[in-house]
């Protein structure tokens, strides 16, 4: 998993310091450049200063709380994609950090691995493709406008929700996407379930798409979710 | 502070000095009124009685003239009462009459005036008050007839010592009483704030002492000790928690460092160390779900999450769910199935959602039929979940045609970390129905549990939306969906 280049720019504002550090080094085994604050007044003014593609705050920091700086740089006009890391994971801590004005909402304790996946997700880089309307990845395209998908000249038919599971895997092809992210973005379950519920609606979904092709396109990315990609590049 | 100053501060006393201050204040204005209007009666009267008393002596003489005047004022002058008469010459020599002195000067004003006098047949000397009017005659002389004020001030009197008792019983009843009053209130207070002392220094199981008057004190401690009930049953329910946390989390966590004591000690491949980290991760990922769910839990239970509440249909969670796990029952060798009608619900959405998908897993998991035990019938294999409205609650509920739960074991099995026996060995973290049940509280309502013959019948019983159901109607088709 490597970023292309030029290299990402991420901000890392976190108080404690050992999850700080680990995350740092996390960030830049896998090609970022990451950047630390430890409160709240210098994360701010690194934010301000900073071109940053994409910053990680912690809910509750010195001197200013995570929500709050948010706040001020949406007020600043600073749209730079936030991810809210909260030990408070309740629904409502989660609709009141959207509402603050972060992109995406992470409790703790958190995997790496989902962090990475939703911060790739969601750095500006990635906006782009979000608004064509055909996803195509390989021989596989998405109509978003018609709602036809084929897969090189065969039509495949697809319920409404595997097509919005395609939909979301193709919007974010070469990206991982996490079990929680389908959960969260193409059910709107903001819950935990016990049972292996996505990766039931994966297998159906894989086996429109890739059963009788010669070259998979959907991937179980071990320890952290799925990803679509053309498997030659 | 010391027991007079309480005394003094409580509201009951200030209020009694206020109304003492009030009544004695009304008492005082009302004896004033009677004071003020008794006199000016009385004067009235007197100078009515004298105006007469001059007019017939002026027309005795003007009929009989002086010699009659002089008869006439002798003998009005020995009759016993209180009147007074004065007949003087133009040189003021008196000439009849029952007055011995007057104050000097009073004879040549003529009109009324007040003035001391003394009687001709008085012995002691003290002077007394009169009321007099001086007229004088065509002869030059001078006539004056007055009344004593001893009776005006008499009752004036009276009247001042009843103004002076009537303030003092005021006084002294307001004072009293309000002591009484604020003692008594005083003395319940502190009852209550010993009770609530013993309270916060730990002993829960104190309550207020209510007493039989039914007042506002008594309602006051009942609702507190309503409130203190329910306190404790938060902290009983605490304790267990925490005791279960202890035990049911402490056994994946013990089994977590075991496995990675025993990777540490074999020296394996790295293949070994991969899978042993693998495992490690796998087990505190489902650390992590249980104490979510137990936070869950607790936040439910707590009413936090009742900021987030909104309008929707329960007959759209119940589809919701059906879509997102059906393939999963499928995979399972189990059929889902869903039937709704309108359920109009003011909630959260989410947590509904969790609770009905909660006991979707479990009939999942233990609602498979035992085998071999009876003969299959077509549906044993066969999930419901269904959303209707029935009068004025909601019933979302989840049956399967499994072992079901016996009876006894039913409110048992709602508790948390609770895995009946048969379960034991199935995974699951145990919060799957106490999570559900906390939902149907959270919003007022119930879980029950039934036999679905056989089987489980879980029903999320949820209070309906009033007013809801007319518009929802015209919106949702009343007809069960089968699963595709």
């Amino acid at each position: 998993m490597t970023a292309t280049a030029p290299q990402m720019r991420i901000l890392i504002i976190e108080d404690d310091r050992e999850s700080a550090d680990y995350l740092v080094k996390a960030f830049r085994e896998v090609g970022y450049i990451a950047d630390l604050a430890s409160d709240g007044e210098e994360g701010l003014s690194m934010a301000e200063t900073g071109d940053y593609d994409v910053m990680v705050v912690d809910r509750m920091l010195p001197k200013r709380d995570g929500l709050s700086l948010i706040g001020s740089l949406r007020d600043k006009g600073n749209r730079t994609p936030v991810l809210i890391l909260s030990a408070l994971g309740q629904v409502d801590d989660r609709i009141k950090g959207l509402r603050a004005g972060g992109d995406d909402y992470l409790p703790k304790p958190y995997s790496f691995a989902e962090l990475l996946a939703r911060v790739e997700v969601l750095s500006r880089r990635n906006v782009g493709p979000a608004e064509e309307t055909t996803y195509k990845v390989g021989d596989l395209e998405l109509d978003r406008l018609s709602h036809r998908v084929a897969r090189g000249k065969d039509e495949l038919t697809l319920q409404p929700r595997e097509f919005r599971l395609l939909e979301y895997l193709m919007k974010h092809a070469g990206q991982v996407v996490t079990r929680t992210m389908l959960l969260e973005n193409v059910w709107d379950y903001h819950f935990d379930p016990q049972t292996n519920v996505i990766d039931v609606h994966i297998s159906r979904l894989r086996s429109k798409i890739d059963k009788g092709f010669e070259r998979p396109l959907l991937h179980t990315i071990r320890g952290a979710g799925y990803m679509i990609r053309d498997g030659i590049r | 502070m010391t027991a007079f100053g309480k005394l003094i501060r409580t509201t009951a006393f200030r209020l009694t000095l206020v109304y003492l201050f009030l009544f004695a204040l009304f008492a005082a204005s009302l004896l004033a009124y009677f004071a003020w209007n008794t006199r000016r009666l009385i004067t009235e009267q007197i100078t009515t009685t004298v105006n007469v008393e001059i007019g017939e002596i002026t027309s005795i003489y003007n009929r009989r003239g002086l010699h009659g005047l002089l008869t006439t004022m002798g003998n009005r002058a020995l009759r016993p009462g209180a009147n007074l008469y004065l007949l003087t010459a133009p040189n003021g020599q008196a000439l009849a009459g029952n007055v011995g002195s007057l104050a000097p000067g009073v004879m040549s004003v003529q009109g009324w005036s007040e003035t001391a006098y003394r009687r001709i047949d008085e012995q002691d000397k003290t002077d007394h008050r009169a009321l007099v009017r001086v007229a004088e005659m065509d002869n030059g002389f001078r006539l004056l007839v007055g009344r004593d004020l001893e009776e005006r001030r008499r009752l004036f009197g009276i009247v001042a010592k009843a103004a002076q008792w009537s303030i003092l019983v005021v006084v002294v009843l307001g004072i009293g009483g309000g002591i009484f009053v604020a003692r008594r209130v005083l003395h319940r207070i502190d009852a209550m704030t010993g009770t609530t002392r013993r309270i916060m220094a730990g002993d829960l199981s104190g309550r207020l002492p209510v007493g039989r008057s039914g007042d506002e004190l008594d309602r006051l401690a009942e609702n507190l000790n309503v409130m203190l009930e329910r306190i404790e049953a938060l902290m009983t329910g605490l304790k267990e928690v925490s005791d279960n946390i202890a035990h049911d989390l402490k056994t994946p966590l013990t089994r977590l460092r075991n496995r990675a004591e025993e990777a540490l000690a074999r020296s394996g491949s790295e293949a070994d160390y991969r899978a042993a980290l693998e495992r490690t991760i796998e087990e505190s990922d489902g650390l992590i779900r249980t104490f979510n769910a137990l936070l869950m839990i607790a936040r439910a239970e707590s009413g936090q999450a009742r900021g987030n509440m909104d309008d929707f249909d329960g007959a759209d969670v119940a589809n919701g769910i059906h879509e997102l796990y059906e393939p999963l029952a499928e995979d399972d060798g189990m059929t889902l199935q869903v039937k709704t009608a309108p359920a109009p619900i003011h909630g959260n959405r989410e947590l509904i959602s969790q609770a009905v998908a909660n006991l979707v897993e479990n009939a999942i998991k233990y609602g498979k039929p035992d085998a071999g035990v009876e003969p299959m019938k077509a549906d044993a294999r066969e999930i419901l979940i269904e959303a209707r409205r029935e009068g004025d609650q909601v019933l979302l509920s989840v049956t399967d045609h499994g072992p079901g739960i016996p009876e006894g074991d039913r409110k048992h099995a709602v508790e948390r970390f609770v895995r009946l026996e048969a379960s034991r060995t199935l995974p699951g973290s145990g919060l799957g129905l106490s999570l559900a049940s906390a939902v149907a509280t959270l919003h007022g309502g119930e879980l029950r549990l039934g036999d679905a013959h056989p089987g489980l019948v879980a029903t999320l019983v949820l209070p309906a939306r009033a007013g809801g159901s007319d518009r929802l109607a015209a919106q949702t088709q009343d007809v069960p969906q089968k699963a595709a």
